[in-house]
């Protein structure tokens, strides 16, 4: 293909010298996805830690959590939480795992490891930027984290911040005072490392790709994050000014989300002329492409992991393609979902519920060439596939119960309810996660050079899989009986014969975080430990599996690699087995069943 | 390892599934003229929904059983028709299925949001502000008094900002922190937030909306069993957020007459 830039091998930056430039402030996009991946691992242990504090507060309200006050005296005095700083934890605990956790470990992280060595170049396009992306995420966390340590605390408007709430300021109530401007330069600052991440990744897609290396001969992870980044660019987009706008209305007396006339502690807000729906329009602008920045780049992770365990290429390859280019297109007009009874024109309701059902087509799709694949396979099961096989399956019964959430008419019923809770963790979280989990015991013999423990890994698998219905799938009974969330406890009469099945799910939780413990334990040792890991260990056909493990700061070692073939050729009969490298000049006939 | 996985993918599908066959977890009664509808949509969405998660669950074990860790690993084959069966299914099945329920589901949705009440329904007005609902009947007048933000004072339970002094129409406005309704009445509830944005929610009358702050907003509505309801707030709106709730009190319309002539001898 003449697309294909021949010249591109040019060295980006000499060899990293010293500590510091070779781990802290690496140019390297390999450090810097690992850093990424640190940074994720970080936060979610986090917001796993923030997830028990609520669900034992949810079903014990007024028990003591020895040390709590450690973390704030006046949210837990005497080690009783109480029920604002259930809610500034509820906001932390939203907040870090949309944005430092999903968003950043299986898209920032494994992006940058891998996406410019799949398509065989040596680095990023922009490696500076690069490395500015992830110290100015790094920045963000802090500023984020620092909330917790302020008198006031982090703030109570919950991940989506929603105005007025988030923007009049402390008379509103606890963290609303400088937690809340923290919580917002945070993610503006999050923001700009992402927009600049997703530039990066556009750029190197599009110009660095190796000779040979044509769009279609991507591996479906490298497109997944191609098309993700290209959603991050335009949903970042939107909702920094959002942030920038919030930071104004909170600092310098503006009214961009505060109407006239209202009223707090008998004292009218000095404020007109501003829209509460314009936060609410904005955030979901941004928020619900997120969803996609989640789960797109888990998606691509699992069909690559999948491929390979299968031993043979998905149905269709362009189907797969296009399929995650209409639910990136979708994924812009279904915003207005989230304010079906936000008390936008009721009109608009129905213009969003459309594309939001029709979403579903394109997920069908991907999840009937996922499974329609097995059929025929010679499926190997180890840590990663199981994880890549959970994914299609929470994946499913995620994506089910958004049938009942598409629809305004039932949205009256259910909205606010744990049926939402439910539906967007296991869809957006849990699946994410999974393809998190799928990427790293896949690639973590790349990334470190040593194999992961196959056993610990099961253990771990079945842990979290089981685990994650039986957390997950009662809160949408929960749900169908109007059990509403964003409650530090349940006082209403009704729900006082469902307090078993909290505790049921308190339960659940506790176990299956405990089950992330042995995830810990096996990257560290395997990490120091763990069995020294051949250059392709999973007989994979894609670029990453040519070079060593881990590879050199080049990736190439100056070689610049050409590419031969579509990125799946397995189910042949080869010199080396039952599949062929996208490098290797083997002259092969595959059948494919559509071209 | 991989007929483990089927098995547990099969079971996890089934005891999922079992609550909602046997309704251990009913959705609240429905004391509403419109809710039915709803509950409607929701039965057959939840048919839909449930078919297409086993059917996808059960294929995803089945699957995974019969080709995980081949013992003779036969040459690879490919599904019958290979992925145009899947694009076809996909399109056929799921987009009637879509376009179904859209289109069926938009009748509970126009119902309640497409067409007035009617000439003569009940008005009352509900304020929502930091952890309270309050309502506001117009009075004999049928005129609810002009708010005056400024005017509003928490201390002198002046919760709606009135100015009976200078505002003919507020003297006979009567204030109640319950909102009691007469049975088969259709009630045009007008919505008003005094602070942040809050939602009003009962579940047994099938209606939830938000407060917008700077935005009043209207719902109508007819109950159609008399008993007294919670009404819950379900946008976070700060602290007391889980403890910000109310009663809706349905009556005969001559207990809601005493009612009344109860609340108004004690403004």
């Amino acid at each position: 293909m003449s697309d294909v830039d021949s010249t591109h091998a040019v060295a980006h930056h000499a060899p990293p010298q010293g500590f510091i430039r070779k781990h802290i402030f690496s140019l390297d996009h390999k450090v810097i996805g690992l850093q990424y991946y640190g940074l994720g691992l970080v936060a979610v242990f986090i917001a796993i830690f923030l997830s028990w504090l609520m669900r034992i507060h949810l079903v014990w309200p007024n028990s003591r959590i020895p040390g709590l006050h450690l973390l704030s005296s006046a949210g837990a005095p005497g080690d009783v939480m109480t029920p604002e700083y259930y809610l500034s934890i509820l906001t932390m605990h939203g907040t870090l795992m949309v944005f430092f956790v999903l968003t950043n470990a299986p898209f920032a992280a494994f992006g940058n490891y891998f996406l410019p060595i799949q398509i065989g170049a040596e680095d990023m396009a922009f490696p500076r930027f690069n490395m500015m992306s992830f110290w100015t995420t790094f920045v963000a966390f802090c500023v984020l984290i620092s909330a917790f340590f302020i008198p006031d605390g982090p703030p109570i408007s919950g991940w989506t911040a929603y105005a007025p709430l988030s923007a009049v300021g402390g008379a509103a109530g606890p963290g609303l005072a400088y937690g809340q401007t923290l919580w917002a330069i945070s993610i503006g600052i999050f923001c700009i490392a992402s927009l600049l991440g997703a530039l990066n990744f556009i750029a190197t897609t599009l110009d660095l790709r190796a000779k040979g290396m044509t769009m279609m001969r991507m591996p479906l992870c490298t497109w997944a994050w191609f098309i993700t980044s290209c959603i991050a660019l335009l949903a970042f987009a939107v909702l920094l000014p959002a942030c920038v706008l919030l930071c104004l209305d909170r600092l310098a007396g503006t009214s961009f989300f505060i109407s006239s006339g209202l009223v707090i502690n008998d004292q009218v807000l000095p404020h007109s002329g501003g829209s509460t729906l314009l936060w609410q329009h904005m955030f979901w602008f941004f928020g619900h492409p997120e969803v996609y920045i989640a789960i797109l780049p888990a998606a691509g992770i699992v069909s690559h992991i999948l491929i390979n365990s299968l031993r043979r290429p998905l149905l269709s390859h362009k189907v797969v393609i296009g399929s995650m280019l209409a639910i990136a297109f979708l994924s812009y007009v279904v915003w207005g979902h989230h304010m079906f009874i936000s008390g936008m024109n009721p009109f608009s309701s129905l213009a969003f519920s459309f594309p939001t059902l029709i979403i579903t087509i394109p997920a069908t799709i991907l999840t009937l060439i996922w499974v329609g694949s097995i059929y025929g396979s010679r499926l190997r099961i180890t840590s990663a596939s199981l994880f890549a096989l959970g994914f299609i399956s929470l994946f499913v019964s995620g994506g089910v119960s958004g049938f009942f959430l598409a629809q305004p008419s039932i949205d009256i019923y259910l909205h606010a309810t744990y049926f939402v809770v439910g539906h967007f963790h296991l869809v957006m979280g849990v699946a994410a996660v999974f393809g998190i989990f799928a990427g790293t015991y896949f690639w973590f013999p790349k990334m470190t050079g040593h194999m992961m423990n196959e056993t610990l890994g099961k253990i771990h698998f079945w842990g979290t899989f089981i685990g994650a219905y039986c957390i997950f799938m009662p809160f949408h009974y929960l749900g169908m009986i109007g059990n509403v969330r964003r409650y530090s406890t349940f006082v209403d009469d009704y729900l006082q014969p469902y307090l078993g099945v909290h505790k049921f799910i308190t339960f659940a939780a506790l176990t299956t975080g405990a089950f992330q413990l042995i995830f810990l334990v096996n990257l560290i040792y395997s990490r120091f430990k763990g069995p020294k890991a051949p250059v392709n260990p999973w007989e994979c056909t894609s670029l990453e599996w040519t070079v060593p493990s881990p590879p050199p700061w080049d990736n190439f070692g100056g070689v610049h690699p050409v590419v031969y073939h579509d990125p799946y050729q397995y189910g042949i009969e080869s010199s080396t087995g039952d599949y062929v490298m996208q490098t290797d000049p083997a002259n092969i006939v595959v059948e494919r069943d559509e071209k | 390892m991989g007929k483990l996985f089927a098995v547990v993918v099969v079971l996890i599908a089934i005891a999922s599934a079992i609550p909602i066959v046997l309704h251990w977890y009913p959705m609240a009664p429905d004391i509403s003229a419109h809710g039915h509808l709803i509950d409607e949509q929701m039965a057959d969405t939840m048919v839909e929904a449930g078919f297409a998660f086993l059917a996808a669950q059960f294929i995803l074990g089945f699957f995974v059983f019969r080709f995980a860790d081949r013992k003779d690993p036969g040459k690879i084959r490919t599904f019958p028709g290979g992925a145009k069966v899947m694009v076809a299914a996909a399109v056929i099945l799921v987009g009637t299925e879509v376009l179904a329920l859209g289109i069926l589901g938009q009748r509970a949705w126009a119902g309640q949001y497409f067409s007035p009440p009617s000439a003569d329904a009940m008005t009352i007005q509900t304020q929502a502000g930091q952890f309270a609902f309050y309502f506001r009947y117009p009075g004999p007048d049928g005129k609810l008094g002009p708010q005056h933000p400024d005017k509003v004072n928490e201390g002198t339970q002046n919760y709606f900002g009135l100015d009976p002094q200078n505002d003919v129409e507020s003297r006979d406005d009567v204030v109640t922190a319950e909102l009691g309704i007469p049975v088969n009445k259709e009630i045009r509830l007008l919505m008003h937030s005094k602070d942040l944005g809050h939602s009003f929610y009962v579940r047994e009358l099938r209606v939830q909306q938000d407060f917008v702050p700077g935005l009043d907003l209207m719902v109508h509505f007819t109950a159609t069993k008399p008993g007294r309801y919670e009404i819950v707030c379900t946008q976070l709106c700060g602290l007391g957020h889980y403890n910000m709730k109310a009663y809706l009190n349905v009556m005969s319309q001559e207990d809601f007459n005493a009612w009344m002539k109860q609340k108004i001898s004690e403004q």
